[in-house]
C-alpha cells in the first residue's frame, strides 16, 4: 500500500491536524515507510494461530459496580482551557 | 395500495441499570445533579487514566441476550470508535465492533389488529454514553456551547435490529415490546424523559415486489416513541413523493424536529462516518461462558410473551386483559399471587380488581412497581377473596371499591369489612322492588322516554336506584326490577 499525500491530508482532516504543504510530503514518506515495514509481518505464516485482541493474556479484569467519588473534580474543571460555573465551555458547535 | 414498501431498521440505546459508570467508578449522576458533579480521570479522558468494566453491566449486557434471545459470543472485544466532539474527551467512545457481546437474537411483536412477527436482532452490544451538550441555558441561546460530562461514561446497551420492520406502527410495537423486556428483566429502566432509552432510525424505500433499496436515511434524535412513529410517517411521505416525482433520496443523516414534525438534513462536516475501529488496548477480552448464558435466562425466568400465554391458557384470560397483566413483571405478580390463593372461576374479578381498582391507587400513592407485592398495597389473599365476593355476587361494584380500599389500608379480610361497613349486596326482591319504585317516582322523564323505546334512558333510573341503595341494590336484579315495572 502506498501512502500518497491525499492519504495524510484525509487523516490529518479527522485528526483536525493543519499540516503543511512540507509536513504532507515528509508524513507521507514517513507512514509509507512504517507500512512497508509492516509487510514484513504479513509474510509470517499465522493459519495455525489464534486471533488475539489483546497481548496480555487476560481476561474478565472487572471491577464491583461500587460507587467512589473522585475527591478533586476541580482539578479536572481547572484542566479545560475555559469554564462557566460548573461547565466547561467550548466554542459553539451548532449553527 | 401504495407503489412503495418500507423498510426500516432500528438502533436502540438503553442505559443499563447500574450504580455506577461503565468503566469507572463515578455514581450515575440524577439528571437534575449539577454539571460534572460525577467526573473523574477516566470518564473525562485525563491523561495515563485506564478504565476497568463495570462487572454489572456485563452481567446485565448478558441478560439483555438472555432476553433478546440472541447467541452471546464466547469472547467479545471491547473497540475504540474514534471521532471528536465536545462531548467526548477522550477522542474516542468505547464501544464494541467486530466482536459484540451478543448475535442474532429476536423479539416476537404483537402486530394490529391480530398476528404476530419476529423482528430480528442483528446484535446488542455494550458501550458508554457520551456527555451532555447545551446551546442554551432555559431560553436564552448561547453563542458557546457548555459541557456537562455527568453522562459521559454511562454504560450503555445498543440493540440493533435487522431490517425487519416495515412501518411505523411496526416500530412502535418493537420498541414497546424491547421495553418491557428490558424492565421486566431489570436490565433497563428505560425511563424515557430521563434519556434512559434513545432510537436512532434507518429508513429506505424501495419499488414494491422488488429487492432493491433505495438509499438509507438515517434520523437520529428521537426521544419518544410517538417521535419515533411520527418521523417515521413523514419520512415515508417525503421519501414517496421524492420518488414519484422521479428524484432520487440520497443516503443522508436527518434530525427530526418535533415543533415543526418534520426530518432536516444535518448537512454536518462532524459527521464522517469514518470511525477507524481498533480493539481498546486499555480492556481486555470478555469470556462469557454457556453457562452464564443459561443462569441468564433462569434468573430472568418466565418471559413476558409466555406469561400472557399461560394467563390465557391456565386461567382462560382474554387476549386483552392478559395483555394488560403482562404489561409489567410486577403486575402479572400480584396476578399470580392472587391467583395462588383462589379459583379460576375468579380470575376475571381478580383481573378486574387488579386493572381497575389496584393500578389506580398504586399510581395515586406513586407506589413504584416493585413494590406491588409489599405491605404498602393490598394483600393477595384479600385481592382474591374479595374477587370471590364479586364473583358469587355477595358485593356489587360500588362496595368492592370500598372495600378493596379499606383492605388496602387495614390489612383486614374483605369478608370482615363488609360486615363492618354493611356494605353486603342486597338481593332481597322486597327491598329492591321498594328501591325501585323511588327511583322510577324520581325519574319519570327518563322512564316516559324509556316507555317510548329509549334503551339509553334505563341509566339515569338505575343510577338513581344505586343512589338511594348506597351501591348495596344488586345491579342485574335492580335492572330486572326497573325493567319490570316500566313494562307493567
Amino acid at each position: 500500500m502506498k501512502i500518497e499525500k491525499q492519504d495524510v491530508e484525509y487523516i490529518a482532516e479527522l485528526s483536525r491536524l493543519e499540516l503543511t504543504g512540507d509536513e504532507k510530503e515528509l508524513y507521507s514518506l514517513q507512514l509509507d515507510n512504517i507500512l512497508s515495514w509492516m509487510e514484513e509481518l504479513n509474510k509470517t505464516d499465522t493459519s495455525k494461530v489464534e486471533p488475539t485482541a489483546h497481548i496480555l493474556g487476560l481476561e474478565n479484569v472487572l471491577r464491583p459496580d461500587i460507587s467512589e467519588l473522585f475527591q478533586d473534580r476541580e482539578a479536572i474543571l481547572k484542566n479545560a482551557p475555559q469554564r462557566e460555573s460548573d461547565f466547561i465551555k467550548v466554542p459553539k458547535v451548532i449553527e | 395500495m401504495s407503489k412503495f414498501e418500507t423498510v426500516i431498521g432500528l438502533e436502540v440505546h438503553a442505559q443499563l441499570n447500574t450504580a455506577t459508570k461503565m468503566f469507572c467508578s463515578c455514581q450515575l449522576a440524577d439528571y437534575m445533579a449539577p454539571a460534572n458533579s460525577s467526573i473523574c480521570p477516566v470518564c473525562t479522558g485525563q491523561p495515563g487514566a485506564l478504565p476497568v468494566t463495570n462487572s454489572k453491566a456485563v452481567e446485565l449486557g448478558v441478560k439483555a441476550g438472555a432476553a433478546l434471545n440472541c447467541h452471546v459470543n464466547g469472547i467479545s472485544v471491547f473497540a475504540r470508535k474514534n471521532y471528536f466532539y465536545p462531548d467526548l474527551p477522550k477522542s474516542y467512545q468505547i464501544s464494541q465492533f467486530d466482536r459484540p457481546l451478543c448475535e442474532a437474537g429476536s423479539v416476537e411483536i404483537d402486530l394490529k389488529p391480530s398476528g404476530s412477527k419476529t423482528i430480528r436482532v442483528a446484535r446488542a452490544h455494550l458501550e458508554e454514553d457520551a456527555g451532555k451538550s447545551l446551546h442554551a441555558l432555559g431560553s436564552r441561546a448561547l453563542d458557546y456551547t457548555l459541557v456537562d460530562f455527568n453522562r459521559c461514561g454511562v454504560p450503555l446497551i445498543e440493540i440493533v435490529s435487522e431490517p425487519d420492520i416495515n412501518s411505523a406502527d411496526e416500530a412502535y410495537a418493537y420498541l414497546t415490546e424491547l421495553k418491557r423486556l428490558m424492565q421486566w428483566a431489570g436490565i433497563s429502566q428505560c425511563d424515557m424523559e430521563k434519556g434512559e432509552l434513545r432510537c436512532d432510525v434507518n429508513i429506505s424505500l424501495k419499488a414494491a415486489g422488488t429487492q432493491e433499496l433505495g438509499h438509507k436515511v438515517e434520523i437520529k434524535n428521537l426521544n419518544s416513541f410517538k417521535a419515533v412513529k411520527d418521523a417515521i410517517n413523514h419520512e415515508i411521505g417525503r421519501q414517496t413523493s421524492m420518488l414519484e416525482s422521479g428524484e432520487t433520496v440520497a443516503q443522508d443523516t436527518r434530525l427530526w424536529h418535533e415543533k415543526e414534525q418534520k426530518t432536516v438534513s444535518m448537512r454536518s462536516k462532524e459527521m464522517a462516518h469514518d470511525y477507524r475501529y481498533f480493539p481498546e488496548p486499555d480492556l481486555v477480552p470478555l469470556r462469557i461462558t454457556e453457562d452464564r448464558l443459561e443462569a441468564a435466562k433462569a434468573k430472568i425466568g418466565e418471559l413476558p410473551r409466555a406469561r400472557k400465554a399461560r394467563f390465557m391458557k391456565d386461567f382462560g384470560l382474554n387476549n386483552y386483559d392478559a395483555a394488560v397483566l403482562t404489561s409489567d413483571r410486577y403486575l402479572s405478580e400480584v396476578f399470580d399471587a392472587s391467583m395462588n390463593k383462589t379459583t379460576k372461576v375468579n380470575a376475571k374479578a381478580v383481573t378486574n380488581l387488579i386493572a381497575g381498582e389496584f393500578l389506580a391507587r398504586a399510581n395515586e400513592l406513586k407506589i413504584q412497581p416493585e413494590d406491588y407485592l409489599s405491605p404498602k398495597t393490598i394483600l393477595p389473599a384479600n385481592l382474591a377473596e374479595l374477587a370471590g365476593m364479586v364473583t358469587a355476587g355477595t358485593t356489587g361494584p360500588s362496595a368492592a371499591k370500598t372495600i378493596f380500599a379499606a383492605s388496602w389500608e387495614t390489612g383486614k379480610k374483605p369478608e370482615i369489612l363488609l360486615r363492618e361497613l354493611g356494605l353486603a349486596q342486597v338481593s332481597d326482591t322486597a327491598q329492591i322492588e321498594a328501591w325501585a319504585k323511588e327511583a322510577i317516582e324520581a325519574n319519570q322523564g327518563a322512564a316516559q322516554d324509556f316507555k317510548n323505546g329509549s334503551e339509553k334512558a334505563l341509566g339515569p333510573i338505575v343510577g338513581a336506584m344505586m343512589k338511594k341503595s348506597k351501591g348495596k341494590a344488586n345491579p342485574k336484579l335492580a335492572n330486572e326490577m326497573i325493567k319490570r315495572l316500566l313494562a307493567g
